[in-house]
Formats: structure tokens, sequence, C-alpha cells
């Protein structure tokens, strides 16, 4: 079975090897999806598989033939941005912009954790459905590094869109 | 990344008797694995990706729960009945690495994730754990979050998980299912193994045993706690951590099961601290006396040597919130 990247089907790649961010950017070439330290640790990779976020960098491709992945650019379009990346633009939450597509990935998939009832380290109560603190905000983006430093706009992007949301 | 066979097992017959090969590894959600193999920590000739086996569901099984292998940690830690009746093993979970990470993670995978110690992990360095005989780098190296509990002259490495500790405090078993299609259970306060003259072996798993599920005896209530001390507040592996179930009846302990996790190379566990606490009054000098036992024989390595005394406080403090002590 093919990988469906934002709708449309790629076949599996020939090499194992080859990580399913490799393979978005190499032979899908979607380029919007970054590689910063290829271990899992920075986030830059991060897309939505089966609308669930992971680290692309991490997974082998070939593991995840019929799944249907999101990167950035089937978020939207230049024509027709995402709520969440006219937010990414209005709070300047980037500097370099290297780390933004994953960081608009996972802000993404945050909202729809949070609207899950996710909990997360900052939950206070467990048995409670999780608010979107400024503080549950850092800790589900701890995931996603910004080496300019842009976390402050950052939270004020993703808040935007849920308070927008709610 | 050497280059390997890539087999997806249909069956878990088939997934066991192909782990039966050395050179063979189980993949799963690959979050440790896979960036091994980038190391080329890992050079399996054979991966046999699991990922698509049936043991993704959380049922409840006797009066406990069993969580599949191959159930991520997110859904663990979501999973309504364990924030209710384990609320130890979802904050466990929960304090360790990132959304995504845990969103791929598995139970199965999370209690086989290998040491984060940098000679393991680099191999131009020796490390009796990845390279048997080649010598041990960080006893007398870089040692700042190795073990200070159980080591040996091999390997200071330690287990880096914090699910495996919650387990252990909770007294849940893996189940393992064996090349001859048969199963074993195994509790995880004996899963994963010291080190001695045999680091490479990080647990009790034979050559084509897969885990299948871990289980978790009837829910005890009480107060459950999971104290993780680290070098930054999200997305980093404990320096210490204690996971705590508590109960208290007229200001005397009722239970105490506790595990350390940072401190060795298995989750540590030992039975005389809850022995101790049982039927005491709760009080700072008696935590004192349990981190005594906590910590005899402790040996720091030089950087690591701080571990001791945070050990023997992050017990104290976990044992005061959950007493009411010092409140």
């Amino acid at each position: 079975m093919p990988i469906a990247i934002n709708g449309e089907d790629y076949p599996l790649p020939a090499d194992p090897r080859t990580s399913l961010l490799d393979f978005i950017r190499r032979e899908a070439g979607l380029t919007g999806t970054k590689k910063g330290c290829d271990h899992g640790q920075c986030g830059a990779c991060t897309v939505l598989v089966g609308g669930v976020r992971i680290n692309s960098c991490l997974s082998l491709a070939v593991t995840n033939d019929g799944e249907e992945v999101t990167t950035i650019e089937g978020l939207g379009t230049l024509a027709a941005p995402a709520a969440m990346q006219m937010a990414f633009v209005a709070q300047d939450a980037f500097q370099c912009g290297y780390c933004t597509p994953g960081q608009i990935c996972s802000a993404t998939a945050l909202l729809e954790e949070v609207a899950a009832g996710w909990p997360s380290d900052a939950t206070a109560d467990l048995g409670a459905a999780p608010e979107l603190t400024d503080e549950e905000i850092r800790e589900r983006m701890s995931g996603n590094l910004c080496r300019c430093g842009a976390y402050a706009n950052i939270l004020a992007a993703i808040r935007e869109v849920a308070e927008e949301a709610a | 990344m050497r280059p390997f066979d890539y087999q997806r097992a249909e069956r878990l017959e088939h997934a066991s008797q192909l782990a039966a090969d050395a050179d063979t590894l189980p993949l799963a959600g690959g979050t440790n694995l896979v960036d091994l193999m980038k190391l080329e920590v890992e050079t399996p000739q054979t991966l046999v990706d699991i990922s698509r086996l049936p043991l993704r569901s959380i049922a409840e099984e006797g009066a406990g729960l069993r969580i599949g292998a191959l159930v991520t940690n997110t859904a663990t830690a979501a999973d309504p009945r364990v924030r209710a009746d384990y609320p130890v093993l979802a904050r466990a979970i929960l304090a360790g690495a990132s959304q995504q990470l845990r969103n791929r993670a598995t139970t199965g995978g999370n209690l086989c994730q290998r040491t984060r110690c940098y000679y393991f992990t680099n191999i131009d360095q020796p490390c009796n754990k990845r390279e048997p005989g080649s010598g041990c780098g960080a006893i007398e190296g870089i040692a700042r979050i190795h073990a200070v509990l159980g080591t040996s002259p091999h390997c200071i490495a330690t287990y880096p998980g914090d699910m495996a500790v919650a387990l252990a405090a909770l007294d849940a078993r893996v189940e393992i299912a064996r090349e001859n299609g048969s199963s074993r259970s195994v509790p995880v306060r004996d899963f994963h193994r010291l080190p001695g003259d045999t680091p490479e072996r990080d647990n009790v798993l034979e050559p084509g045993e897969i885990i299948t599920a871990v289980t978790l005896p009837a829910p005890v209530g009480g107060t459950q706690l999971y104290r993780k001390v680290r070098e930054r507040s999200s997305y980093a592996f404990a320096l210490c951590s204690v996971a705590a179930l508590v109960a208290l009846e007229d200001n005397r302990f009722t239970r105490a099961d506790l595990a350390f996790g940072g401190l060795a190379h298995k989750p540590w566990h030992d039975p005389r601290i809850a022995e101790l606490l049982v039927g005491s009054e709760p009080s700072l000098a008696l935590f004192d006396r349990a981190a005594d036992l906590l910590l005899e024989g402790a040996q720091g390595y030089g950087e690591n040597d701080f571990k001791i005394p945070l050990a023997r406080r992050t017990l104290a403090a976990v044992l005061c919130e959950a007493s009411g002590v010092g409140a």
C-alpha cells in the first residue's frame, strides 16, 4: 500500500532505511518539513500521521504504508493559510523560520489533543478535562525547540487560535 | 544506518520465530531503536516490524488491567481507568519524553528502551554494554547521568525510563510470548537486570521472546505520586525519580510501595523500605532511615556523586507530600 501525503499517494521506498522525513522531502519533494537533529530531539520534523503528531525522523517510511500523512503544506497554502499559520505571522512567532513548520504541525495537533481530553505533565487534576493554560501549552510544546527563542510569541500564536475557536 | 532486511510480522508466532535469530530485532514504535540504528549502535541484519500485531488494547483483566504491548504511551496515559485507578502510571508516562514521542512509543518498547549513557551511544567510545570486553568509558569518565546503586566494574549505566518505575511501584507484571508458542509472566521488578559481568543484557528476555502485555494488579487507591528531578522542567531524563503508592490510617503508614528511577540499571525497588515504613508514624527521622536503606552500598563515580544526597532528599520530599509531614 502506498503512503498518502496531503491526499496524494506515493509508492513505498525501495530502501527500508528511508525515514519518513527523508521520504517526505526527497520522494514527495515536500521540503516544508525540516531536518533539525534527525534524532527526535528538536521537533523540526513533526508531521501528522493519521492526525497524530510524530517525529518523522524516527519513523521508517516503510512502516507507514497505508497511512495518511499531513505536512505543513497540507495544513494550508499561501492562498488559503490555516488559522495557525496566520497566527504565527500575526504574533511574529519565528525569526529564522526553520523550526516553524514543525511548531505549527505540533500546535495544530496540540489543540486537538486538548479537545480530546488528553492529559499532560502540567495537568493538575487527571480526573478533569485539561484547561489550555499557558503552562499546559508550554509543556505540550516542549518537544519543539526554537534556537531563535521565539517561544513567547509561539505561545501567543497558539493562544490566539485557541481563543478564536472558543 | 547499516542496510537491513525489513519484514512485517503478520502473526505473533511469526514475529517470535524471526526474533529468535540473534541478528534480528523486533520494531514497534521505533522511537529508540531507529535512533540507535542511525548511530550504528544497533546493527540488526533483519528488522521484524511487529507494529501491526493486534496488541493494541487496554482491557480489564480480573480486578486489574491488561495493557497491550503496542498500546502507545499516549493511549495509556489518557485512558480513564489508568488515570482514575493507577494515576502514578499516567504521571510517570507524562513526565517522560515529548508528546510526539509518546504518540509512537509503545508499552513493550518503552520497557526495552536502552540506556542513554554517552559511551553506549557513541560507537567511537569503549562500552561493555555495546561491545562486551571493550571496557567502560564512564567509570572514570563523564558520569553525570550514571548509576549509584547496583553498579558493577563493567557498567554503571542507568535504565532511562519513567513508565517502568511506576510499574515497579505498582508491582505490575510483564507478559512474554515465547518462540514455542507458550508464554510466561515476569514481575516488572525482576524484568530488568543489574549489569554484573553481562551488561549487554538489559533485561531477562531470551531470543525469540516478545512482550505481549503489561498486567496491573487490582487498584490499591491511596496517594500515588511520581516525582522526577531533571535538568530542565520538561523533556529530559530523570536524574532521580520516585514512584510512590502510599496510604495512612491513624497517622501510620499502611502502604508504602516505592520505586526509584535514574539511580540504577533497573527501576530500583527495595522491599525493606516498605517493611520499615508500614506501621510507623511518618516523620523526617523515619524518612531518613528509609533513605539509609535505599542508599546502603550506594557508590558515586565523581560527576554523579550528587545523586546520593539527591535521592535522599527526593525520597523525603515524596513521603512528606504523601503524609503531610512538614506541610
